[in-house]
């Protein structure tokens, strides 16, 4: 028996008035993993578009390989750097002996042995996000009745991205959930959310554990070690002195720099945002908004200046390569259900989280880091922007018609 | 009279609760929650003043010129609360530093207003305190839950006693830091009302629009 012909005899027991009716979404979701859905629109309007709901979650997942990738890369390299410093003799734990076993050895000069010591950081916590958010996906979906949407395979990989490497597992599943939960399913799933599902789970875990989340000794999962990253070091003593610590423009634009797993390279993050306007998933207003606003108003605060705060002299093209500018820009920013939806709507959405950001790492002392904030802050003002610009447009025909007659 | 003596007690505490059903009283509810202490403090003085403040407008009930009846109701309420006021300080010196300027808000409290205007005002005295009461007391249930979820994993103690070990202590568990700020109480009052209405289904509002699909031909 074929597989299609094996789904098609299971079909009947999980439609209306089958054995398994309430588990219909369980078996539509494992079915259109190996099939196309088979219902077609019935009534107008007839759009015809190859481009549906899987094949944009699909896209966009594909778009963030260049920085799985080089998560695993920079995750092992700062990983075993940092060890080759402090020394191997004092750490313990499974990967360092699987690492040893496997004879890859820790070498921050081998690209096999980083490649692998970040998959043994960055598997657990991917898998761990899928399980734990899919957990709550699939029983939402059961409840209610809707299907297993492939948006939660982005959120968990883009949570997944998001976290340090030292993040406990117990904490990304209690991050996924919230995130899934409130960011998503209690406003009625893929498509209804106001706020980034992946970043309200993040936002969560960094007000609930910022121990965990935000300081100097978590980026590297390393015990003894502990290295500010880079936006730290530029916040305490200006960015000049980053080559101090030998990290040159160059190399946060590439990414060998301390960060959260996928956050450090600009230059992989640059690959997907490519990839995802040629696609055009993503749109181009909100990313031009966002270069512009950071852009501007870092310019202006380079111009005003400050003696106290060195933050206030770092210009644009620092802001762009270090911190998680440039992953939120490109992954973050255009994501288009919690963005704006006019097009005028989305430059200015683009411009106000790019504003933002320099106005959190710059002016607020509290938090080094404005990325995550600063979207956020967007996301909730993305329907009060509409809302103006359709208003504004509703006045100006208005006004034309009277005119006319 | 509908409603008899007992239902007036105890369907203010989950079938008609203040915050749950009719979302009154939010603002203290955030702000006094992260340590159960004070949230009981809070809870008592709420229950004092809700109860006798309906007792003495019912009193006075026919005697209250109806163009200036709010004043009137503002004045007795008031009078109540910084009588509550100066109880705690002289009592509770510590927790009333914590609870600061939340009893005096106790006077804007929708709750107390709203049951004298709905209730006190057509009552008579015994039935209006021990509305006034109930209504306090459902206020005080869900001050109280909430407090119990934010101290026990926001802290890892129950009225200050430690239940879970915090790291820092050298113990297990690692306090949830979140719940100790004042947004987590919207987070933890929504979920609330969430499982509230989930058990029962006549808490449910009507939907204000439904989506529209449109038919096949």
């Amino acid at each position: 028996m074929s597989l299609r012909n094996y789904f098609h005899s299971l079909e009947p027991h999980f439609e209306k008035g089958g054995k398994y009716e309430k588990y219909y979404p369980l078996f539509e979701m494992v079915e259109t993993i190996f099939f196309t859905s088979n219902t077609v629109t019935k009534v107008a309007p007839h759009a015809r578009s190859f481009v549906d709901m899987k094949r944009v979650m699909t896209y966009v997942v594909i778009s963030t390989i260049p920085c799985i990738l080089w998560a695993l890369y920079n995750t092992g390299l700062q990983t075993n750097s940092a060890l080759a410093t402090v020394g191997v003799e004092a750490q313990s734990g499974w990967r360092i002996s699987l690492l040893q076993f496997t004879g890859l050895g820790i070498s921050p000069e081998s690209l096999v042995s980083n490649i692998f010591h970040g998959l043994l950081y960055f598997l657990p916590i991917y898998l761990t996000t899928l399980i734990a958010g899919g957990i709550c996906e699939v029983t939402f979906a059961t409840i209610r009745g809707h299907e297993v949407n492939e948006g939660f395979l982005v959120s968990s990989m883009l949570f997944a991205l998001t976290l340090p490497a030292s993040t406990p597992l117990w904490q990304v599943a209690l991050g996924i959930a919230f995130g899934v939960v409130v960011g998503k399913e209690v406003f009625g799933g893929t498509g209804k959310n106001f706020l980034n599902p992946a970043l309200t789970g993040r936002a969560f875990l960094y007000f609930a554990y910022p121990a965990y989340m935000s300081g100097d000794s978590i980026w590297t999962p390393v015990d003894g070690y502990s290295g500010a990253t880079s936006l730290g070091i530029a916040a305490a003593e200006g960015y000049e002195s980053l080559s101090n610590y030998g990290i040159t423009w160059t190399d946060a634009f590439l990414g060998t720099i301390q960060g959260s797993l996928g956050e450090t390279s600009t230059l992989a993050c640059a690959i997907g945002l490519v990839f995802l306007l040629l696609t055009r998933i993503a749109n181009y207003r909100m990313v031009v908004g966002c270069l512009l606003g950071m852009i501007i108003f870092s310019s202006f605060l380079n111009w005003v200046g400050s003696d106290t705060n060195p933050m206030f002299s770092m210009p644009w093209y620092w802001h762009l390569v270090i911190g998680s500018y440039a992953f939120g820009l490109v992954f973050m920013v255009t994501e288009p259900v919690s963005g704006s939806h006019t097009n005028l709507g989305r430059y200015i959405y683009g411009a106000l989280i790019g504003f933002m950001v320099i106005m959190i790492r710059v002016l607020n002392p509290a938090f080094p880091e404005g990325m995550m904030l600063a979207i956020l802050f967007g996301n909730i003002f993305a329907p009060l922007i509409d809302h103006f610009v359709v208003m504004a447009n509703i006045k100006r025909r208005t006004k034309f018609n009277v005119q006319t007659q | 009279m509908s409603q008899t003596r007992k239902q007036l007690l105890t369907d203010p505490l989950v079938d008609n609760n203040p915050i749950t059903l009719q979302v009154l009283g939010i603002c203290s509810a955030l702000a006094v929650t992260s340590s159960l202490n004070v949230a009981f403090v809070m809870s008592l003085a709420v229950i004092a003043v809700c109860g006798f403040s309906s007792l003495f407008i019912s009193f006075l009930r026919h005697y209250i010129p109806n163009s200036i009846r709010i004043i009137v109701q503002m004045v007795i309420i008031a009078s109540l609360v910084i009588l509550v006021d100066q109880i705690i300080k002289a009592y509770a010196y510590e927790i009333s530093k914590t609870l600061s300027v939340f009893v005096g808000l106790i006077i804007t409290n929708c709750i107390v207003m709203g049951r004298a205007e709905a209730f006190a005002m057509k009552n008579k005295p015994f039935e209006s305190f021990v509305d006034g009461v109930g209504n306090g007391l459902g206020y005080s249930l869900l001050l109280m839950s909430v407090g119990v979820i934010r101290e026990l994993f926001g802290s890892g103690s129950l009225f200050g006693v430690m239940i879970f070990d915090p790291v820092s202590n050298g113990g297990w568990y690692v306090p949830n830091g979140l719940l100790l700020l004042p947004p987590s109480a919207f987070f933890i009052i929504g979920f609330i009302i969430w499982g509230v209405r989930t058990w029962k289904k006549s808490q449910v509002e009507a939907r204000e629009y439904k989506i529209q699909t449109l038919k096949e031909h």
